[in-house]
């Protein structure tokens, strides 16, 4: 069998121009009414205000997150070999969540409340993705191979423990800081202000960039690590690299959205399908569509219930459970490829 | 410029998986390594390609020590097949063998790797495979495009340099694996230099200047395939007490039939 692949150029062209639409799409709707003056069009500070002050930065936030968590689902995949590493499946993002409100409580004690507002949150996200991936990487490699079986039962086990410390804290604290359980658990994209996109976008920015530098080697790493050093790829660089980038996109995204699952996993197996395994492509392949499914689900988790505000997380699992189905159902009995 | 193995021991768990080995590959040599399953013939070989670093000992390319060489130096002097040929990325077979080149290259060597892999493709039978999806390939077909990406590594730099083979034909059939033998000859030729684990003691005596008899760590034997392949060797190392050994009789090279295994009374 052949291998078959679309395009590049086109397919990236069209994916970006897609991203863009749905951008504006989201844009123009809302609970307060479709179009570019949804406060009314003879009032126009208030539309001005629902645009640009509360849909806009959940549109950018909603770009933000997506595409860190589509990129860093791909690398996670390459780097462990495995289908499944998905930063919300694998109990990444679970830690990045406990990491993130054990500084919101414990965080104003220790560090005052000035520092905690601005960097404590993302800091501790970053910190509890940090150690649980580190702890799996440590966990499932044996002799330079993933064991599938020890990355996926850890990794559950691990993200399960991490949510219930995290539900402990959230019921024994009583702060206004700390968003209810649904928030860590399913995600949400309400309610975000413009500094907290200045925050994030370094944080995520960086991330790719650092992603995208990976590639190469991430590319030889498909090949096992013993492969991969014989070809000249520093090893051991490239995974500490790997879970840097992985840190920087995924505790800060959740620190500021909850755990939003799927994204990681879905977005670059139909990447791949479209245009093969080259990491060189599959990463930002993966960043782009992303932050298409993430927008167009937070459009429609604003949309589906007003006056209520669905949490994301519900429409991108509604979203991603079947089309990962599909792809299981599609291979038949052959593995889903890394 | 050689490849030199210096006493080399490697204990795991209190056990000494190498004792104490010595030995050397120059170019324009095809050296063999025989030995029964679990004699550290595999553990040679991630030693000598610099991947495992001994517990005593040191190894040595081209003058220099292999744990001062970076891996990238390391690749353009030695490229190494070994059984790991698990890939489940969809790519196809020439991306695979692109990838024995891993540094960016500009537009004007595509050209030159390119050709490379078409001809090294051809060399190891997949001249027509190239847009094949690796996954969806047989073992054998599969080892060869590995072999394929192990190649043009080496040849991307200089058509010489080590080549180490870990049991290169162990699901070939019998063509292929003479086919794939003969290309390690050749680039041993051609001023490279082959070091390979071998399971066939009639292709390792047909094909290489000298063979190394790996038993339990230790080096049993090494020499020239008629000094070290014999009924002694045989029973010493493999336990076999009643194999009958020929000669061929332009070369003088020693070959084992094996009906004599099982022809009672012969010795």
């Amino acid at each position: 069998m052949s291998v078959s692949r679309l395009p590049i150029v086109p397919a990236f062209t069209l994916l970006s121009l897609a991203l863009v639409a749905s951008v504006l799409l989201s844009l123009a709707s809302g609970a307060t009414g479709f179009g570019i003056h949804p406060g009314g069009v003879d009032n126009p500070a208030v539309s001005r205000l629902i645009v640009l002050g509360i849909r806009l930065p959940r549109i950018v936030l909603a770009v933000l997150v997506g595409a860190g968590l589509g990129a860093a689902g791909a690398v996670m995949q390459g780097l462990f070999r495995n289908p499944l590493a998905d930063p919300g499946l694998i109990g990444v993002s679970s830690g990045a969540a406990l990491g993130a409100t054990v500084m919101i409580v414990e965080g104003v004690i220790w560090f005052g409340p000035g520092v905690m507002a601005r960097w404590g949150i993302p800091a501790g996200g970053m910190l509890g993705a940090c150690v649980m991936t580190g702890i799996l990487q440590r966990f499932s490699t044996r002799q330079g191979r993933v064991s599938t079986s020890r990355l996926v039962l850890a990794g559950v086990a691990l993200g399960a423990l991490a949510s219930a410390a995290t539900g402990i804290l959230l019921y024994r604290a009583n702060d206004a800081a700390l968003r209810d359980l649904t928030f860590w658990t399913m995600g949400s994209l309400a309610g975000v202000r413009w500094q907290e996109i200045e925050i994030l976008a370094p944080f995520t920015l960086s991330s790719l960039v650092l992603l995208m530098a990976l590639a190469r080697p991430l590319n030889l790493l498909l090949l096992g690590e013993e492969n991969a050093a014989l070809m000249g790829c520093r090893v051991g660089r490239v995974k500490f690299l790997c879970l840097v980038a992985v840190t920087l996109s995924v505790g800060p995204a959740v620190a500021f959205s909850g755990v939003i699952g799927f994204v990681g996993v879905i977005v670059p197996h139909l990447v791949r399908l479209a245009s093969g395994p080259d990491h060189r492509f599959l990463i930002p392949g993966s960043a782009l569509l992303g932050a298409l499914l993430l927008v167009l689900s937070d459009t429609l988790a604003r949309l589906i219930a007003i006056p209520s505000d669905v949490p994301v997380g519900i429409i991108t699992a509604g979203l991603g459970a079947p089309i990962f189905i599909w792809l299981l159902m599609r291979r038949g009995d052959q593995d889903i490829p890394a | 410029m050689t490849l030199m193995l210096r006493d080399i021991t490697v204990r795991r768990q209190g056990r000494a998986l190498l004792d104490q080995v010595a030995m050397t590959v120059a170019p324009g040599e095809f050296v063999a390594v025989i030995g029964p399953n679990g004699a550290g013939k595999s553990t040679l070989m991630r030693v000598a390609a610099g991947l495992l670093a001994p517990c005593e000992g040191y190894v040595e390319i081209d003058g220099r020590g292999i744990g001062t060489c970076s891996p990238r130096e390391l690749a353009a002097q030695r490229a190494m097949l070994t059984q790991d040929q698990s890939l489940e990325a969809r790519f196809s077979v020439g991306e695979l063998a692109r990838f024995g080149v891993a540094e960016r290259h500009g537009a004007g060597a595509r050209e030159r790797l390119n050709l490379l892999v078409d001809q090294t493709l051809g060399e190891v039978g997949l001249a027509s495979f190239a847009e094949r999806d690796v996954t969806t390939l047989s073992g054998g077909e599969r080892q060869r495009a590995h072999l394929a990406r192990v190649l043009v590594q080496l040849r991307w730099r200089s058509e010489k340099g080590y080549l180490l083979l870990d049991e290169p034909v162990s699901a070939q059939d019998i063509a292929r694996q003479r086919l794939i033998l003969s290309l390690a000859r050749a680039h041993s030729g051609k001023g490279g230099a082959c070091l390979a684990i071998l399971h066939d003691l009639n292709w390792a005596a047909a094909f290489a200047d000298r063979i190394v008899v790996l038993d339990q760590g230790r080096v049993y034997a090494s020499g020239p395939a008629d000094r070290v392949i014999t009924s002694r060797m045989l029973s010493d190392v493999f336990g076999l007490s009643d194999t009958v050994l020929g000669h061929h009789g332009e070369t003088g090279r020693p070959f084992l039939l094996p009906h004599d295994l099982i022809l009672p009374g012969s010795s």
